[in-house]
C-alpha cells in the first residue's frame, strides 16, 4: 500500500470496511458527492451509492438520532459530523440516546455506531471551528471515545470503533490530516485496540502524555530535549474512553516526573482526570507534581491561536519545571 | 395566509434619488469589500476562510433599509453583507477579518463572528442557525421592554435542517413577537442543492404555525425592501411574527476556497444569474430609467466606494495584531 495522509487514510479505511462489511453505512452533511468537506469520505459515493453513503441535510441531532436507530436495528453507521464543533445539536441524541442505549434497555439494545468529527484548533477556524469537546464525551459513561495522532492509528482505530458493539465518538485531530504520510499495512484487519496507548519513545526522565492534535508540539517538544541531552518517554493515549491507565501509571512510577499536554481546556478536561488518577494511585512516588500544559480556560481565540495552542516551548517549561522541582 | 409579492419592475420607483443613491451604495460596499476579502484569501493574507456574500446584496440592503438602526439583526456564516447593510464599518470589519486589534472583536472572532452592539448586530454565527434563539430572544425582549424594537433573523436554507429555527418560530407565534425571520434561500446547502435536502416547501414551515409567510425575488433589493417595510411595522405594532423567503444566489462557492464546483453546480446556471439577475445592476439600471440617477453618477458612487475600501483595507493591513495577554480577556466580566 502507498502512503497515504490521515484523511486519506480514514477515506481508505472506511472504504475497507464497507467492502468488508455491507452493514457499514456512511451518513453526514455532504459526505456523498462532495466526499465530505476534508474529504474523509472522498469516493465512497462513487462505489457504494446513495443508499449507503447519505448526504443529510444539515442536521446533527437528526443525523446521530437516524443512527441510532439505525445503529439498534442492523446496521453499522459511520455518522460524520463536519466539525466537533457542530455536534452540539446533536449533543443530547449522543449523551441523552446513543449513550444509554444499552444501559436503559437492560442490554436488549445496543448502539454500535460511530461518530466521526475533525476536531480541534491550529486552522484559523474560530469559535466555532476549532474546539476540542473530548471532555464532555469522557464523562459520558457509555460513549468510548478515540483520539489518534498518527494515520496508522486511524485506521487500525477506525476499524476497531465500527466493529466494536458499543458506541464510539471518534475525534479526528484535523491540523494533522495532511500533516505527515504513512505507509499502512496490507492487513484489512490490522486492528489498534481501543483503550491502549502507544509509547512512541522510551526515556527516563520525564514522561509526556498526550493525543490527538497536541502530539505533534509533543513530539517536537521531546525531540529538543533529546538535544539538550535528556531523555524524555512519550505516550500517546489514544483513547480517552478507557484510556490506558496501566502504561501510564507504569511509566510515571518509574520516571517519577510527568507532563500532560493536551490543547483542550484545562478546567476538567482529560488531562485533569488522567492527572487526578496519577496523584491518586502515585502519589508517593511522584518526584513533582503531574503538570498540565492546555488551552486555556477561554472560548478559542481567533487571531491569538499560537498563544492557546500548547507549543514545544510552553511544554518545555512545563519539564523544566517538573525537572527543577 | 401566503402571499407572493411580485416584483413591480415597470413604472416609477417609489424612492427619492437620495435613498436610490444610499441603497445602491450599501449594495456595492458589499460587493467591493468581497472583492477584496476574496482576494485576500487568495493571496495567503488572510487566516482561516470566508464566505462570501456577492450576489445577495439585495436582500440585505432591502432587509436593513427596512430597519432602525436599534432594530436588531443576527446573522450567519456569511455575514458580511448582514453587517455593511446594518451599518458596519469597512475598515473595523476588515480588521476583524485580518485578526487586528480595532477589529470588531478585537480580533478575537474573525469573518464568521462580526457582531456590531452599536448597530444592533448581534453578531454573525458559525453555527448554521444558531442564531435563531438570539434573534427571537432579543424579540421577546423588545416586546417585554415596549421598545419597540423589530428583529431579523437571516439564515441559509440550510438552517430549516436545524431544530432550533422551528423551536423558535413557534415560540415566536405563540408569544407574538416582533422577529422577521429572513431566509435567504440561496439555492445550495454548503454543497447541495438545497431540494435534495428540504421537504415541502420554506413557507409551509411558517404555514403550519399560523404564521405569515412571504416570497419575494431576492435579487430585486426594492421587493424585499417593500415586503420588509410592511412586516417591519407590523411588528413593531404587535402583530407579530413573520417568514420571508428570498429567492437569491450566492456567485462564489460554499467558501472561498471551493472553487472547483462543477459537480454540484453548473457553469451556465452561475453565468446566467450573473448576467441576468445581477442585483445591483438590475437596480441601477431602474433607477437611471427612472430619471434618479445618471450612469456618471452611479459611475462615481462606485468609485467613492473602492476609494473608502480601499482606504478601509490599508487601515487594518497597518493595524496591530491584539496584545497576546488579551487571550483572556472577555471571557468573564
Amino acid at each position: 500500500m502507498s502512503a497515504l495522509t490521515m484523511v486519506q487514510t480514514i477515506a481508505r479505511t472506511l472504504d475497507e470496511e464497507m467492502a468488508r462489511d455491507d452493514r457499514v453505512v456512511v451518513l453526514g452533511e455532504d459526505v456523498g458527492k462532495r466526499g465530505g468537506v476534508f474529504l474523509a469520505t472522498e469516493k465512497l459515493f462513487d462505489k457504494y451509492g446513495p443508499d449507503r453513503v447519505i448526504d443529510s441535510p444539515l442536521s446533527e441531532a437528526a443525523i446521530i438520532g437516524a443512527a441510532v436507530g439505525m445503529a439498534a436495528h442492523g446496521l453499522r453507521p459511520v455518522a460524520e459530523i463536519q466539525f466537533a464543533d457542530y455536534v452540539y445539536p446533536g449533543f443530547d441524541q449522543l449523551v441523552s440516546q446513543v449513550a444509554k442505549l444499552r444501559y436503559r434497555s437492560g442490554g436488549q439494545f445496543t448502539a454500535p455506531l460511530v461518530v466521526r468529527m475533525p476536531a480541534g484548533g491550529g486552522v484559523k477556524g474560530g469559535h466555532h471551528h476549532s474546539q476540542s469537546p473530548e471532555a464532555h464525551f469522557v464523562h459520558t459513561a457509555g460513549l468510548k471515545v478515540v483520539f489518534p495522532s498518527t494515520p496508522a492509528d486511524a485506521r487500525g482505530l477506525l476499524k476497531s470503533a465500527i466493529r466494536d458493539d458499543d458506541p464510539v465518538v471518534f475525534m479526528e485531530p484535523k491540523r494533522l490530516y495532511r500533516a505527515v504520510k504513512e505507509e499502512l499495512p496490507d492487513d484489512l484487519d490490522a486492528l489498534v485496540p481501543i483503550g491502549k496507548a502507544a509509547v512512541r519513545r522510551v526515556g527516563d526522565d520525564v514522561v509526556l502524555v498526550s493525543y490527538g492534535g497536541s502530539m505533534a508540539e509533543t513530539t517536537r517538544a521531546a525531540d529538543a530535549l533529546v538535544e539538550q541531552g535528556l531523555s524524555p518517554h512519550v505516550i500517546d493515549l489514544r483513547s480517552l474512553a478507557p484510556w490506558d491507565e496501566e502504561t501510564v501509571l507504569e511509566a510515571v512510577a518509574r520516571v517519577g516526573r510527568v507532563v500532560l499536554v493536551s490543547e483542550a481546556p484545562k478546567s476538567a478536561s482529560v488531562m485533569s482526570e488522567v492527572a487526578a488518577t496519577i496523584a491518586e494511585e502515585l502519589l508517593d512516588q511522584l518526584l513533582a507534581p503531574p503538570l498540565r500544559v492546555s488551552g486555556f480556560d477561554t472560548p478559542y481565540p481567533y487571531a491569538q491561536d499560537r498563544e492557546y495552542l500548547p507549543g514545544p516551548a510552553r511544554i518545555m517549561r512545563a519539564v523544566q519545571r517538573v525537572l527543577d522541582y | 395566509m401566503i402571499e407572493t409579492k411580485e416584483p413591480s419592475m415597470s413604472g416609477a420607483l417609489r424612492i427619492s434619488a437620495e435613498v436610490g443613491s444610499r441603497i445602491y451604495q450599501q449594495m456595492w460596499r458589499i460587493r467591493v469589500f468581497e472583492e477584496h476579502a476574496n482576494e485576500l484569501y487568495l493571496a495567503g493574507k488572510m487566516p482561516g476562510l470566508t464566505h462570501l456574500y456577492t450576489g445577495q446584496e439585495a436582500v440585505a440592503v432591502g432587509v436593513c433599509e427596512a430597519l432602525q438602526r436599534e432594530d436588531y439583526i443576527t446573522s450567519t456564516h456569511r455575514g458580511h453583507g448582514h453587517c455593511v447593510a446594518k451599518g458596519a464599518r469597512l475598515d473595523l470589519m476588515f480588521a476583524e477579518l485580518l485578526g487586528r486589534s480595532p477589529g470588531y472583536n478585537r480580533g478575537k472572532g474573525g469573518s464568521m463572528h462580526i457582531a456590531d452592539q452599536e448597530n444592533g448586530n448581534l453578531g454573525a454565527n458559525a453555527i448554521v442557525g444558531g442564531s435563531a434563539g438570539i434573534a427571537t430572544g432579543a424579540a421577546l425582549s423588545a416586546k417585554m421592554r415596549g421598545s419597540g424594537q423589530v428583529a431579523v433573523c437571516f439564515f441559509g436554507e440550510g438552517a430549516l435542517g436545524q431544530g432550533l429555527l422551528h423551536e423558535v418560530m413557534n415560540m415566536a407565534q405563540l408569544w407574538d413577537l416582533p422577529v422577521i425571520y429572513v431566509c435567504e434561500n440561496n439555492r445550495y446547502g454548503e454543497y447541495t442543492h438545497f431540494s435534495e435536502t428540504t421537504a415541502g416547501t420554506v413557507l409551509g414551515r411558517a404555514q403550519a404555525l399560523g404564521m405569515k409567510a412571504f416570497e419575494v425575488d431576492g435579487q430585486d433589493v426594492l421587493a424585499v425592501n417593500e415586503v420588509l417595510t410592511q412586516l417591519v411595522a407590523a411588528a413593531r405594532d404587535g402583530g407579530g411574527p413573520a417568514l420571508v423567503e428570498c429567492h437569491t444566489y450566492r456567485y462564489h462557492g460554499h467558501h472561498v476556497g471551493d472553487i472547483n464546483r462543477e459537480y454540484y453546480r453548473p457553469k451556465a446556471e452561475e453565468l446566467e444569474w450573473r448576467e441576468k439577475r445581477d442585483p445591483i445592476k438590475l437596480f441601477g439600471e431602474r433607477l437611471v430609467a427612472a430619471g434618479l440617477a445618471s450612469a456618471e453618477e452611479l459611475a462615481a458612487l462606485q468609485a467613492a466606494v473602492r476609494e473608502e475600501a480601499a482606504a478601509a483595507l490599508a487601515f487594518a493591513l497597518a493595524a496591530p495584531f491584539p496584545d497576546p495577554s488579551e487571550v483572556t480577556l472577555h471571557v468573564y466580566a
